[in-house]
């Protein structure tokens, strides 16, 4: 399989601090990437370097094969094809849910179209389709304020998929929702996946174990180990540092 | 409830609301149209002045109501555009020869930036232009560098001083303290007949509706909701692909150009411009009338320009020392307890009178969901 991602030597570091230190992955297309490890273990830093939030001290992000990321500003790299969600959903309050997609499912995003182009049938079919997909359909008229916690993440995540992005960055999209909806989230996970890779950082043992293809330890910013979850559960140093410390692990134990 | 009936009650809400603005819009104009018949030349010279304010205050709430960006120095721009028409009349009232206050500074011939404003045409052109080339500069290095927020509003009110020394400290060029006045005539009429007042009125109110047709015209398209979700999640937005600069750079020239042509509009008929007209208390002010009408929605900007001088004018006729006691409460009283402002209390109190019986269980069906 082809690697849609190599991450090579990176290291983030703030005012001497590696939040990052010397990570090296590959990330293969059509995987769910997870990325797990103890608070302050630099995943949602390495997230940022990815999507152009920080800029790295050294190291690179090769996209597609040759495209280094570090050398793009946030928006350039939304559009060469990486998408980003935050840990807090993060959706337009003041709009309906339609709305909401309408700005993401644009290809054009210049000035100019913005004032002189409307969605074309296209477009339209499309975002319908995704509010179908997340379930959102119904609700497509009203703003978010009228969204569950779970149902906002929903939308961040339609959102999103409207860019069409061919890898997605998810920071903790199943964080304070239930059981159900948790499953819900991992079945659509699955669904993206057909067409799309996706990197996920999540604290929730059981989604990890359900839905990962493969999965990174991280701890104090270095890679610790990095294999399938049954792999990664049978390391000692990972049950030590991560797993075995009862609080964020504690669905595995 | 179905989803079709969902549907149904949500369009048809929104289509009334919206077309609801545009009705007391057209009433409002009407007003104003026919206003002349009921008022002295005096007060309809004065709300000829009130309407060169509603035209800035439409800019403004498209930069601080729409897109979230605070401007404490807009009175830079609006001053920009004034002193470029009264360095028009100016010249018209001086015919031919060194207007008074340059000869009483001393100098012998008209400066080069002068010469381009003896032509009428090129005058108002730069009156838009000049503010809005200001605003691209100041624009592309704060908002490349994402200075937003407090900050941005802190520059844009030293703007404003920087602005109004520069124009009391160059009284050869630009009049200092006394500003530009003693025009004589715009375009060869003679400002001081009721015919040229009148006719300066319907031009400003004329103006006001294309202004506020044009900008409706934006935010009703996809721009009007980048620029509010710009507001509501800049983060969002450029994680979705757009790139946040441009926009702000966008509708801060675009409201300093209005600005600019607010300013252009007010000094024929208020026959002075001078640096306290576009110091840190005017441009304050501006603010006030857009949060005291309704931020977010551009006839909120119109009642509020409107309205709020109107007291004013009221107000300081008859007891001139309460005037700056009064806006300040005004100012508190909107701030703490309308913030949408009386655009938004009437809003609101429509809702509560006539919300019909299904549009609460509506709701709740949604939270229950």
């Amino acid at each position: 399989m082809d690697s849609i991602l190599q991450i090579d030597n990176l290291t983030v570091s703030f005012n001497g601090f590696r939040a990052v230190n010397h990570v090296k992955t590959e990330i293969e297309k059509g995987e769910i990437r997870f990325f797990i490890g103890p608070n302050g273990a630099g995943k949602t830093t390495l997230l940022d370097a990815i999507c152009g939030r920080v800029k790295p001290q050294s190291g690179q992000v090769l996209f597609s094969g040759n495209l280094d990321v570090t050398r793009y500003s946030e928006h350039e790299i939304v559009n060469i094809g990486i998408g980003r969600k935050f840990q807090v959903p993060s959706v337009f309050a003041h709009m309906s849910v339609y709305e909401n997609m309408e700005l993401a499912v644009v290809k054009d995003r210049s000035l100019y179209s913005s004032i002189f182009h409307k969605l074309n049938n296209e477009q339209r079919e499309r975002i319908e389709d995704i509010l179908v997909t997340i379930g959102l359909y119904e609700k497509r008229l009203n703003t978010p304020k009228a969204l569950s916690h779970g149902e906002k993440q929903w939308l961040e995540i339609g959102m999103l998929l409207a860019q069409e992005p061919k890898l997605m960055l998810l920071d903790e999209p199943v964080a304070g929702m239930g059981r159900s909806e948790t499953d819900v989230t991992g079945k659509l996970l699955e669904k993206i996946a057909r067409n799309c890779t996706i990197i996920v950082v999540e604290h929730d043992m059981e989604f990890v174990k359900d839905y990962a293809t493969k999965v990174t330890v991280l701890h104090e910013g270095a890679i610790l180990d990095e294999g399938s979850v049954s792999e990664v559960q049978s390391n000692q140093k990972v049950i030590d540092v991560y797993l075995g410390r009862g609080g964020e692990g504690e669905c595995l134990m | 409830m179905t989803e079709a009936n969902v549907r149904n009650s949500r369009f048809d809400l929104r289509r009334l609301t919206k077309s609801k603005e545009l009705l007391v819009f057209a009433f409002l104009i009407l007003l104003l149209v026919f206003a002349p018949l009921f008022l002295s030349i005096f007060r309809v010279n004065l709300l000829g002045k009130f309407i060169a304010y509603a035209i800035l205050a439409i800019g403004l709430d498209l930069i601080w109501g729409f897109t979230g960006i605070l401007s404490l120095g807009h009175g830079v721009f609006f001053g920009l555009g004034a002193y470029c028409m009264a360095m028009y009349l100016k010249l018209e009232a001086a015919q031919g020869k060194l207007p008074d206050f340059m000869s009483w500074s001393g100098l012998e011939s008209l400066p080069w930036f002068w010469k381009p404003f003896t032509n009428s045409a090129l005058a108002i052109v730069m009156a838009i232009l000049i503010p809005t080339g200001l605003a691209f500069v100041i624009g592309f290095f704060t908002f490349k560098n994402r200075i937003r927020g407090v900050y941005f509003s802190i520059l844009s009110q030293a703007l404003a001083i920087i602005f109004s020394v520069l124009f009391v400290g160059q009284q050869a060029y630009t009049g200092g303290t006394n500003g530009l006045t003693n025009y004589r005539s715009i375009m060869g009429f003679s400002l001081s007949s009721d015919t040229t007042k009148l006719t300066l009125y319907y031009i400003s109110l004329a103006l006001l509706v294309v202004t506020y047709l044009f900008c409706n015209f934006l935010v009703k398209r996809r721009i009007g909701r980048i620029l509010v979700a710009i507001r509501d999640g800049e983060n969002r937005v450029r994680f979705s692909g757009y790139n946040p600069a441009t926009y702000k750079i966008f509708v801060y020239c675009l409201s300093a150009a209005i600005a600019g042509l607010a300013g252009a509009v007010f000094v024929p008929q208020v026959g002075i411009i001078s640096p306290a007209e576009m110091g840190i208390v005017p441009s304050i002010e501006m603010v006030i009338w857009v949060a005291i009408g309704g931020r977010g929605t551009l006839i909120g900007a119109v009642i509020g320009a409107i309205l709020v001088n109107a007291l004013k004018s009221g107000i300081s006729d008859s007891f001139p020392d309460v005037w700056s006691y009064f806006i300040g409460l005004a100012f508190v009283f909107v701030v703490l307890l309308m913030p949408q402002g009386i655009v938004g209390l009437v809003k609101e109190m429509a809702r509560r009178f006539k919300q019909p019986p299904n549009h609460t269980e509506h709701l709740s069906t949604d939270k229950a969901a």
